[in-house]
């Protein structure tokens, strides 16, 4: 087996029988982001020097019998407003552009701990505000299945490299389904974990009440297996909660005999595309087949999650992204009179429109006068939603529905529909607002050669309920790649360098949309060094972030 | 001014709460750190940091709470404030507006015009701003986080105060039982307890409220008292000018005696405040309320009795040994070193006193130690210096604390027992001083006082000032000693 066809465990099994060593694999990956990044670009940054000095480290480490768990030695991917010490993370905002953070991300730590070698930073919707990761202030995110489709969002870029083989596993944020829609878009298992399970510490917030931090995989074994190993109970973050049950891959049987499944039939309606709708009730057959209790249900309230997610998560952003002002870090806008000018010029420029419309109607909705009407009632909404999911949960051990009601749609079709867009959530949002793990398994490809996912949703601390069913499901299929990812090994492979499919980094595309390029850290490391100024941790800073 | 007005007067208070820690973060929230070095990514606002609630805040704010007959929102949660001020690294202040810890308490206050209770509206928890400083050379700023997120305490009272009067005596009460309970050093002029005024006029008699100003930059007691007075005549001439008074913020130069407007309340930010979604609420069960109140320390009341019993001192000693904490901490101390509460007590009330009030100092500015006044104590007490000596040296303990048994050896304080010298002195004197030994010997009592202080003085202070009474007396009446003496001193310089 070539090592681009293994999966995340199966190459940590490899390396650490010293069949395949961490520099190889690493470089491996490496080579396809050298490939396809042009083409895909799903990276904001790519750490090529320090992903390979790590990897001697680590292989170091593993031979010396310090490092023996499953995912040691194994390149990942890591969205980018995951905070990473030293290395650019920016959200894909032009207002995080320089931005280093003094600190690592806990969920980062615990996969570094692990022994991950961390390949770069992925590509997102800007501040993860987006369904097809085409709000990064860097330039979209191609779909790997066929680059004139977006990937899905908010984590296009980390769902678009694992599908593209750029990595064997990344990490994503889910805050209304930023996991689940883009794995289901790109053809790769995404799980959004339940809120509490994985530190916040270090994710740049959006809709903090909303956000966790998931696993993004080849297969559900893999997923199981990263979520092990990040989830963790954290001082640093009150909302985290000590679970005494995270060994996830003890679900992974093929064994799904009794399991209560609901299949809502408030999901199946109008707008569901009938391609779509066909695969997920066929996986929903094959797992009864296996043993499985089918039967549809009325889930009730689906209509008022969207409003209520919107205006619960805008709200939590437009405070969220008030730190972004200029005074710290980040940009800076240059002409400027004045504090309130200094303020108002950075944002504006700093933001993009997508940000600037939930800052704004998330200030709308906390307003005095409005507050009682929009936010407090959208509280109101997500306890009755959680209260209808507790319901559901009495009667089944899982719910299954689809992920998103399409496939990936073309590039430029959502973002001049923001409200289209908005209501394409429909099938995930709920679950962020009862605070549920929710977990994409792909189980199809439609007749445009784009991939269906499944969504299994759980009870709280049930993801061991959804890992066995997309684990039991899964065997009943083999995963598939997207050809562009394969062509461009197998000409390598003919090439017999290695590095034929490569080129330049950050080459334009010929429609020109191409702005970012692949940064260097060299580069970041240059523009943010003479740019932040203010305070560092270690008090040699001037002693103040000038004005 | 014809007509009546009564002053209604409600207070904000903030006070700094004497935590190690910050409200949210591990940082250290002494004072007089280098810029930004008390700091992390939790209190400058880094993307991606969250706060953790300091649990010590809660217990502080519950033991003043509890200390001023408040009720607990045992189910109390953080909400978010947000502005834009780069004094504030989130730009949101996280706060409590719909749930505060604490409300509906009072304290009792007296004033000459009598007792009388002043409501509390509530009492919430809150994190402070960093510091902007100005750089006057480089046309920049400049923000020093050290201070951001120092965990702080609200008071919000209710409008019930009427003369500057009842402000200062709810104030020293509040700072009194504030220090009793170890909460906060209240402070005013280091900021640690800031108060902002709520002040508004009315006819005599009149029911409604007039419109209200809030005035800040109160940097003492005597500030406010002087931003009273003058803010209730500037809003009584305007409306006696037939003027409105217009609800806003003003800033008090107390240089200038006088204030300016700083914002008016059409100008007032909408804060947007809603439930800070990475913060749990704060369940404070029974148990945990139960257990502040056991722990709450001796306050004013039960120390008064307890001085009067177990020192013997009077009402009024007690009253003013007890009226700061630290005060009260200072005579204990001591008296437990020394054993002679009555002595400390006497040192207290009129040396200790009569320095503070010439340095125009607060009781809390005392720095000297319990360990030397004890020593000092027992120098008297083993009559090692005399009382005007000990006076001197308890001004060194006050300004310097200097250690007392050292300084009087250095300086050669000591008392002279040794007689022969005495005599020898006062003989010299005698001697020198022929006319007021005549005077004495025509009847004029009064010289001999005369001859006993040139003898203390030339002594530099350090006799038994009864033992030199004693050898003037004999040796004026005996007059023999003098030639003897003189001859004596002779004999000493050859």
């Amino acid at each position: 087996m070539k090592i681009w066809e293994m999966t995340a465990l199966e190459l940590g099994r490899k390396i650490k029988s010293g069949e395949i060593g961490v520099a190889e694999a690493a470089k491996a990956s490496l080579e396809q982001i050298g490939a396809l990044e042009p083409e895909i670009h799903a990276y904001v940054t790519v750490d090529e020097d320090n992903a390979l000095k790590k990897a001697a480290e680590i292989q170091k480490r593993i031979d010396s019998g310090e490092l023996t768990g499953p995912l040691a030695g194994v390149p990942a991917a890591v969205k980018d407003n995951l905070c990473t010490e030293g290395l650019l993370t920016t959200c894909s905002s032009k207002i995080l552009y320089n931005f280093v953070p003094t600190y690592t991300a806990e969920a980062v730590r615990n996969l570094e701990k692990a022994g991950a070698v961390i390949l770069g930073k992925t590509n997102m919707d800007e501040f993860a505000m987006g369904s097809t990761t085409e709000t990064s202030a860097f330039g979209a995110t191609r779909n790997p299945w066929n680059p004139e489709h977006v990937p899905g969002g908010s984590s296009g870029g980390s769902c678009a490299a694992v599908a593209a083989g750029e990595c064997f596993y990344a990490l994503g944020s889910d805050t209304g389904g930023s996991i689940r829609q883009p794995s289901s878009f790109c053809g790769v298992t995404g799980i959004k974990p339940t809120y509490g399970t994985v530190s916040r510490y270090g994710l740049i917030a959006y809709g903090s009440s909303l956000d966790q931090i998931g696993p993004i995989a080849k297969n559900v074994s893999d997923c199981a297996a990263v979520l092990e190993t990040i989830a963790s109970y954290d001082k640093k973050d009150s909302t985290s909660i000590p679970r005494t049950d995270c060994d996830f891959t003890s679900a992974l049987t093929d064994d799904v005999q009794g399991l209560r499944i609901g299949i809502p039939r408030d999901y199946f309606g109008e707008g569901l595309d009938p391609e779509v709708k066909a695969a997920v009730l066929s996986a929903a057959k094959v797992l009864e087949e296996k043993g499985a209790v089918v039967e549809e249900f009325d889930l009730s309230l689906v209509e008022y999650a969207i409003p209520a997610y919107y205006v619960i998560a805008s709200a939590e952003a437009s405070s969220n992204l008030s730190r972004f002002d200029g005074v710290k870090y980040g940009l800076r806008a240059k002409d400027y009179e004045g504090l309130h000018s200094m303020y108002k010029k950075s944002r504006s420029e700093g933001f993009g429109p997508e940000v600037k419309r939930r800052i704004m109607l998330g200030s709308f909705v906390l307003s005095s006068g409005y507050y009682d009407a929009y936010y407090l009632k959208a509280l109101r909404t997500k306890a009755l939603i959680k209260k209808a999911f507790d319901k559901a949960f009495e009667r089944f051990d899982v719910i299954l529905g689809p992920a998103a009601p399409t496939t990936a749609p073309r590039l430029g079709e959502s973002l001049s529909d923001p409200l289209k867009m908005y209501l394409g959530d429909i099938y995930t949002v709920s679950v962020n607002l009862a605070g549920l793990p929710g977990m994409t398994v792909p189980c199809a490809v439609d007749s445009k050669g784009l991939p269906i996912g499944l969504q299994l949703i759980g009870d709280c601390f049930q993801e061991k309920k959804i890992i066995r069913a997309g684990y039991a499901f899964e065997q009943s299929r083999v995963y598939q790649e997207p050809e562009l990812a394969k062509n461009v090994r197998t000409a390598r492979d003919a090439a017999g360098d290695g590095m034929s499919g490569r080129r330049e980094p950050g080459a334009a595309r010929a429609d020109g949309t191409y702005m970012g390029g692949v940064y260097t850290p060299d580069k970041a490391a240059c523009i943010a060094s003479d740019k932040i100024t203010g305070y560092k941790a270690d008090g040699t800073g001037k002693g103040g972030a000038r004005l | 001014m014809s007509r009546q007005y009564e002053t209604v007067i409600g207070l904000e208070v903030h006070v700094e709460l004497a935590t190690k820690t910050k409200i949210f973060c591990g940082c250290s929230t002494a004072f007089g750190g280098a810029p930004n070095t008390h700091t992390c990514p939790v209190c400058t606002g880094m993307p991606g940091s969250l706060p953790v609630l300091n649990k010590q805040v809660v217990e502080y704010a519950l033991a003043v709470g509890l200390a001023t007959n408040c009720a607990v929102n045992q189910y109390c949660k953080f909400d978010r404030k947000n502005y834009f001020y780069p004094d504030n690294p989130q730009n949101y202040q996280i706060s409590q507006l719909y749930l505060p810890i604490c409300r509906d308490g009072w304290v009792e206050i007296e004033t000459a015009a009598g007792r009388k209770k002043v409501g509390i509206h509530e009492i919430h928890m809150e994190e402070d701003a960093g510091k902007l400083i100005h750089d006057e050379w480089d046309d920049c700023s400049l923000v020093d986080y050290n201070r951001s997120g120092v965990p702080l305490i609200e008071i919000v009272s209710e409008p019930d105060m009427r003369s500057s009067d009842e402000v200062i005596a709810y104030l020293e009460k509040l700072r009194l039982i504030i220090q009793y309970l170890g909460a906060s050093d209240c402070k005013l002029q280091e900021g640690s307890m800031r108060a902002d005024v709520n002040l508004s006029v009315r006819e005599a008699g009149a029911q409604e409220l007039g419109t209200r100003t809030e005035m800040k930059n109160l940097n003492s007691f005597k500030a406010i008292a002087r931003a009273i007075e003058g803010e209730r005549r500037r809003q009584i001439e305007r409306i006696e000018e037939g003027k409105k008074v217009i609800q806003e913020t003003r800033r008090w130069d107390d240089n200038k005696e006088s204030s300016y407007a700083m914002r008016s309340k059409e100008d007032a930010q909408d804060y947007r405040y809603f439930p800070d979604p990475d913060l749990t609420p704060v369940v404070i069960s029974d148990a945990w309320i139960q257990a502040i109140r056991e722990r709450q320390p001796e306050m004013r009341t039960e120390k008064l009795a307890r001085y009067q019993t177990e020192f013997q001192l009077p009402l009024y000693d007690a009253e003013i040994l007890t009226s700061s904490k630290h005060m009260a901490d200072v005579f204990e101390e001591t008296a437990a070193l020394c054993g002679k509460p009555k002595e400390v007590s006497n040192w207290l009330m009129v040396e200790a006193m009569r320095l503070l009030k010439e340095n125009e100092m607060d009781m809390e500015d005392m720095a000297f130690s319990p360990e030397n006044l004890a020593k000092l104590i027992g120098l008297v007490d083993q009559n090692a210096i005399n009382r005007t000596v000990a006076k001197t040296v308890f001004e060194e303990i006050f300004a310097h604390d200097v250690d007392p048994e050292k300084y009087v050896e250095e300086k050669g304080l000591r008392i002279v027992s040794d007689e022969g010298a005495l005599r020898r002195t006062v003989g010299e004197i005698l001697a020198a001083n022929p006319q007021s030994v005549a005077d004495y010997h025509n009847g004029k009592a009064k010289a001999m006082g005369f001859l006993v202080g040139q003898t203390m003085r030339a002594m530099k202070g350090k006799a038994d000032p009864s033992k030199v009474n004693q050898i003037v007396k004999e040796l004026l009446t005996s007059g023999s000693d003098l030639r003897y003496s003189t001859e004596k001193m002779k004999e000493d310089k050859e």
